[in-house]
């Protein structure tokens, strides 16, 4: 894996990529982030092409088929200066498989290279890119929360300090670590549907350690740990539920309603 | 890809049954309890004799780096340890597969006229079966690294490459020493060791063989390296008449120089250790001023499938030092053991390795076994990207049709509508229509029906939501333009008045 260098983004308007998942199931943490981002007086557009980034086919092994998605993904965002996405999964595919994917296409490599070092994860974009830690929430009532570090946004794309340097300026938020806070839930794409029981064993450890902590409610920066979790925790009957760090710095803490 | 490299039908591998054995671990109480503490240990020990050395990711570096160099120069640096080893006095032979190994070490056998044979620790020799092939010719072995010899008597295989009984918890030894080693059952790990100590002291004097492997084969001076806590391995290639060592053709490293990175980072993440108790470099069988050593000292460089795994892009994982640290952080290890990976080599590094060795066909779950956490990639010492790897045995799987109709049928319809923002907003509506009416009370789902069925089989779905962000956006937008349309108006309005 090569380190992506990334042109500086001040001041460059940005296109949400919001992902499928967050597409269709939970549009709310869409929304948040668009209203995020615009509150620290980005400029954002929305290319409404838009659909996956090719992972699933990818990780299921369909590389033919990942790669035409992701022409697809190419072409929508072929106008765009800056790419944020609130998916630290959908990130690491673009930034270190797209080049897998297109290393032997000359007709496409500039193209994806060019793609590949505009894109970024919503809590990355806002540190790093921006070097803002506080994006000036206040929850309307107190809370403690506890982190669960998504896999592939704390080991390919480094994404750690980031996501809790923006927590810890949210005002009336508490924040404590969860044990086993960088351990996998077991979500793994259709890992979780084609081995459900170390899927769901993994879920249980997961699970395990949030009951263990004070903490109401666990951040993700990614929608699909959260709803392996969230979908445990329900099966389980436990009260406390996953929310998108999104919806935490755009002050919606209760997005069951979306 | 060629399918099998390797025909065993002693130990045939088992790999093709890795989900139906990993559901049967998952709900043996003992064996979890076993790999709960294993494994949590070895994590721990890890992190911490890593965290000790002044710059982690350097030495890491120039580990790997001693490892890929090793493995680009692989053949030369063949030729230069057999040169090397020979001018020790020491014979060298080459087995291509498990087979010719054990008929080079039967033959030496009897030619020294051996009766009885002490054997370390070998991962190598798994592969091999040697164990069977010496039984079969008449000959005693007696395992004598402890974990092994646990193994051996209760008739098992290691379920990890470091630990060989992380599957088996104290009280179990307990039993099998009370039963073979006629003690009075005591589960305290020091009465058990002693035990196995005085029984194992008589068997390294009468061995007339012992059987070794090697960590490392330094070609620069042809010395071949173990790490042991036990000190078994000094025994076993010291003691006996005739030593014989076991060594993958991977194992081979450039100097003494790249020995010292590489011993302290196997010790550090195998087992937490800046050093092993043993570090063990050997150099030939004894010479006339010697006071002891072997008579005679053999080295059978072991290929098995290795130089066609050199010869593919899957070669970084030759670069693999055993120490394990993918496995004890590996959270499907964690939960399932080795036992259900099929075959010698468990864990990450094991779905990687099965099957570029016994043929992908024949370890097609392996690749899968695992959420691409990373985890894997993070803990080892030579940086091996474990994830990549398994990602492109998927991309193999897929290519040569190794697939599930149904689920190919899914990508195909994914692929399509993921390529069209037409059928993907037709497809989310439809979606969106069957979810919502299926949720229950909770508003989650609690069923799906076919391959979906898995999800819920041990958690809820959460519905599509009523409108998708698409259409939130662009409500938002005439929202927008609606304002922005009054206050214009509105401007215009008061200027007019």
């Amino acid at each position: 894996m090569t380190e992506t260098i990334h042109p500086p983004v001040k001041g460059k308007r940005v296109s949400l990529f919001v992902t499928c998942i967050v597409d269709m199931i939970y549009p709310g943490t869409g929304l948040s982030t668009l209203e995020v981002l615009e509150r620290l007086g980005v400029t954002v557009d929305f290319p409404e092409a838009q659909t996956c980034c090719g992972q699933m086919g990818f990780n299921a092994g369909y590389r033919a088929d990942a790669k035409d998605v992701a022409k697809h993904f190419i072409t929508t965002f072929k106008d765009a200066e800056v790419i944020v996405a609130p998916s630290g999964s959908c990130v690491s595919m673009v930034r270190h498989f797209y080049p897998e994917l297109f290393a032997d296409d000359p007709e496409w490599h500039e193209r994806m290279e060019h793609i590949v070092s505009i894109t970024w994860e919503l809590t990355e974009f806002i540190v790093d890119g921006l070097g803002i830690t506080d994006v000036g929430t206040v929850l309307d009532r107190p809370v403690t929360v506890a982190m669960h570090d998504a896999c592939h946004g704390l080991r390919s794309l480094n994404l750690n300090h980031q996501p809790r340097a923006l927590l810890e300026n949210v005002k009336q938020l508490e924040f404590v670590e969860l044990p086993g806070a960088n351990q996998c839930c077991g979500f793994g794409g259709l890992f979780a549907i084609k081995m459900p029981d170390i899927s769901g064993a993994m879920l249980n450890d997961k699970i395990k350690a949030i009951d263990s902590t004070e903490a109401d409610m666990i951040v993700t920066c990614d929608a699909s740990c959260l709803t392996q979790i969230n979908g445990g925790l329900s099966r389980k009957g436990s009260p406390k539920r996953t929310v998108h760090i999104a919806d935490v710095l755009a002050g919606r803490i209760d997005p069951d309603g979306k | 890809m060629e399918n099998s490299v390797i025909h065993d039908e002693t130990h045939p591998n088992k790999a093709n049954g890795f989900i139906q054995s990993a559901t049967i671990a998952i709900q043996d109480i003992t064996l979890q309890t076993a790999l709960d503490r294993g494994t949590t240990r070895a994590v721990n020990n890890r992190v911490t004799a890593m965290a000790e050395t002044t710059d982690a990711a350097a030495l890491r570096q120039q580990g790997r780096a001693a490892r890929l160099r090793a493995l680009r120069r692989l053949p030369d640096l063949l030729e230069q340890l057999e040169e090397k080893l020979t001018a020790r006095g020491i014979t060298v032979l080459w087995a291509t597969d498990g087979d010719e190994c054990n008929a080079h070490v039967v033959d030496i056998a009897r030619k020294h006229n051996v009766h009885k044979i002490a054997k370390g620790k070998s991962m190598a020799t798994e592969e091999t079966k040697l164990n069977h092939a010496l039984e079969a010719a008449g000959l005693e072995v007696i395992e004598t690294d402890l974990g092994e010899f646990i193994i051996q008597i209760a008739h098992e295989t290691p379920s990890h490459i470091v630990f060989p009984i992380l599957h088996k918890t104290k009280e179990q030894v307990r039993d099998l020493f009370a039963e073979h080693l006629h003690m009075v059952p005591s589960d305290d790990p020091q009465a058990l060791t002693a035990a196995a100590r005085v029984y194992m002291r008589h068997q390294f004097i009468e061995a007339d063989m012992g059987i070794t492997g090697a960590n490392f084969a330094i070609a620069e001076t042809g010395n071949l390296a173990i790490v042991t806590n036990e000190g078994n391995g000094r025994m076993c290639s010291s003691l006996p008449r005739v030593h014989v060592a076991v060594v993958g053709i991977e194992k081979v490293i450039e100097t003494v120089d790249d020995f010292g990175t590489l011993v302290q980072l196997l010790t550090r993440s195998a087992t937490g250790q800046r050093l092993t108790t043993y570090v063990h470099l050997m150099g030939g069988p004894a010479r006339p001023e010697d006071p002891d050593g072997p008579e005679a000292m053999y080295v059978i460089l072991l290929d098995n499938g290795r130089s066609h795994i050199h010869s593919t892009e899957y070669a970084e994982a030759l670069a693999c030092i055993r120490c394990g640290a993918c496995l004890n952080t590996c959270p499907v290890y964690q939960n399932v053991g080795g036992h259900a990976y099929g075959w010698v080599y468990p864990g990450p590094i094991g779905a990687i390795v099965t099957p570029l060795m016994t043929g992908i066909h024949n370890a097609a779950p392996l690749p899968f076994a695992s959420s691409l956490c990373g985890s894997c990639k993070s803990a080892c010492p030579v940086d091996i990207d474990i994830p990549d790897m398994l990602l492109k045995l998927r991309g193999d799987l897929v290519k040569d049709g190794d697939t599930d109709p149904i689920m190919t049928a899914g990508i195909k319809g994914w692929a399509m509508a993921m390529q069209s923002p037409l059928i993907y907003s037709m497809s989310g509506a439809a979606a969106r229509l069957v979810t919502r009416s299926m949720a229950g009370k909770d508003g989650t789902l609690h069923r799906l029906p076919g391959m979906l069925g898995n999800w819920t089989k041990n958690r809820d779905f959460p519905p599509f939501a009523p409108k998708s962000f698409h259409q939130l956006y662009q409500e938002r937008q005439k929202a927008k333009q609606a304002n922005t349309g009054h206050s214009e108006k509105d401007a215009a309005h008061h200027e007019q008045s």
